[in-house]
């Protein structure tokens, strides 16, 4: 009886091995060059789907399937893929399409599948497979959000509670009067903060809401596209993309390698009523000072903004983070564990100066908070050699997702590479 | 000492003025104004700002071109079947020849090849959408 029943274990943990790709206890080889990619020791990376295009956000369901958001087909392809791998080797065997709205967020929560285009947050009913269950009705969950060319990805996350929290990125680099021409003066007050230029909370189960059934839970934020609930401390951390052109605007109070490296991308630890302080200042690495923008009488020294929030950690300049992931997983090392990664696509406004980025950080956490350095994780997506002007890089990592196994997934936007990161003892 | 020589290479035409001496101009003109989003080699930047290199935005109509730069763009642009929208400023602070000088440097770089802009066109374009 006893050796019936093990049997039957053993054929159901194969069975599991075999058909279940990311599942606990499945392993999956890494490619032979990892994938191009350099890592720490013991990690390994094979790339589990590629060619999808434009590829954003990506989620990973509890049995190991994927979902990943493309743009760029302006609304005349599929936009969504699922991805399966039937047969356990992680390399992506299956593939689906649908949706047709060009956009960056994607997550599955609960029995949902939410997705957003650059205006509107949707969902789709998913099975007990989490497979969405009719592909042509997409819920629209919240709708309206303002679009006007420029940090229009409407990146988003979810709380346990039921709250769904969306970045309305400002359409304007600093709110000068006018938007990036040399000497113009900042707008006071900013009007932009009233639509944009924050994190909105909606319902994550109420159709059609728009800017009044919402609230402004964070303002003072440029433009976020890579967020996560941390729920460890039952907490929003946010990313912020950094403003633009310091030394073209303001060219006697900065040079070129001073633009290049300043302001910091910053982390952010939100709260209800959090304000980051965009545009009115910018956060200084190497002074470590909240600095009063040029736009508003700065001089590159002067501070300002004491009632503002101090960033939780702070990155090179341009680096651009477009995902944040805590780590909650057992595959990888006890270091990791509820520290952040976190994907920066790589610059494009350090020009003339070498481009930098285009990588995967590490950020350890202590007591839930960024304790120690950041350390690159995972690099070579861009390809071997400097990198000038971004349209060099080969790949680069814009999405986070991590499997039920443990394994990492990047996503990359360029030609729509999933890489997928993992740890063998 | 950059003003200084935009200054002589406006007033002394006729030596100055061939469309060496023009690219010349429009050269350093590029890399104090344009560089920053189109980049060195003119490849902008994937998905928002648009590459200058063999396009008919750059090659094709001058007075489209000149438009552009004299008002600014706050548009879906397809190049190659991808699309770019971060907004573009006016630039319209910039003198007649100077505007000629850029966009003669432009659609004579990054493998481009096409007939210089003259300051007179800039004029007549200027004049008309005002």
């Amino acid at each position: 009886m006893n050796k019936t029943v093990s049997l039957a274990t053993v054929a159901l943990a194969t069975f599991l091995t075999s058909f279940g790709p990311g599942v606990p206890g499945t392993t999956v080889k890494p490619d032979a060059d990892n994938a191009g990619l350099k890592l720490p020791s013991g990690f390994g990376a094979l790339v589990a789907a590629e060619g999808l295009g434009h590829a954003r956000h990506l989620t990973v369901t509890p049995e190991g399937n994927l979902y990943v958001k493309v743009e760029g087909t302006r609304n005349k392809g599929n936009t969504i893929w699922y991805l399966q791998d039937t047969n356990g080797d992680g390399k992506i065997d299956n593939k689906t399409g649908f949706f047709k709205y060009d956009g960056t967020g994607i997550e599955v929560k609960g029995n949902y599948l939410y997705a957003s285009s650059n205006t509107d947050v949707y969902r789709f009913k998913l099975n007990e497979k989490h497979q969405v269950i009719d592909t042509t009705k997409a819920e629209t969950i919240v709708t309206g959000l303002i679009n006007r060319h420029q940090h229009e990805a409407k990146a988003f996350t979810l709380d346990n509670e039921g709250n769904l929290y969306v970045n309305i990125g400002a359409y304007s680099n600093s709110c000068q009067t006018k938007d990036r021409t040399k000497g113009s003066m900042g707008m006071q007050p900013c009007p932009i903060l009233d639509s944009a230029g924050g994190i909105w909370q909606f319902k994550a189960d109420k159709a059609n809401q728009t800017y009044g059934d919402g609230q402004r839970y964070a303002t003072g934020l440029r433009n976020v596209v890579g967020l996560d609930w941390n729920t460890q401390l039952n907490q929003l951390f946010v990313m912020q993309h950094g403003r633009d052109q310091l030394h073209d605007l303001f060219p006697d109070l900065y040079d070129e390698k001073q633009s290049a490296e300043l302001p910091a991308e910053c982390m952010y630890a939100l709260h209800k009523g959090s304000d980051c302080g965009w545009p009115y200042i910018y956060y200084d690495q190497f002074q470590h000072k909240k600095i009063l923008a040029p736009e508003y009488g700065g001089d590159g020294k002067k501070t300002g903004g004491d009632h503002i929030q101090d960033p939780a950690a702070a990155y090179p300049g341009h680096m651009a983070p477009n995902a944040i992931l805590f780590y909650t997983g057992t595959m990888f090392p006890e270091k990791y564990r509820n520290g952040a990664f976190i994907a920066f696509h790589g610059s494009w406004n350090r020009a003339p100066e070498p481009q930098k980025g285009y990588f995967v950080v590490f950020q350890p956490f202590k007591d839930g908070k960024p304790a120690g350095d950041w350390e690159i994780f995972a690099e070579g997506f861009a390809g071997p050699g400097e990198i000038k002007s971004p349209g060099q890089a080969q790949h680069r990592p814009c999405g986070l997702a991590q499997g039920p196994d443990g394994s990492l997934y990047v996503s990359d936007d360029v030609k729509g590479t999933v890489y997928r990161i993992v740890y063998n003892k | 000492m950059l003003a200084a020589l935009l200054l002589m290479g406006v007033s002394v035409f006729g030596q100055t003025n061939t469309m060496a001496a023009s690219i010349a101009r429009g050269k350093v003109l590029y890399q104090n104004i344009c560089l920053a989003c189109h980049q060195a080699d003119g490849s902008g930047v994937p998905r928002m700002n648009p590459p200058l290199i063999r396009t008919s935005f750059v090659l094709g109509d001058k007075t489209k071109l000149i438009t552009i730069v004299l008002k600014g763009l706050n548009d879906d642009v397809e190049i190659e079947g991808e699309y770019y929208s971060n907004p573009m400023p006016p630039q319209a602070q910039l003198k007649d020849q100077e505007i000629a000088d850029v966009l003669t440097y432009v659609r004579n770089s990054f493998g481009n090849k096409a007939g210089a802009v003259k300051a007179a066109e800039v004029k007549v374009v200027r004049a008309k959408i005002k």
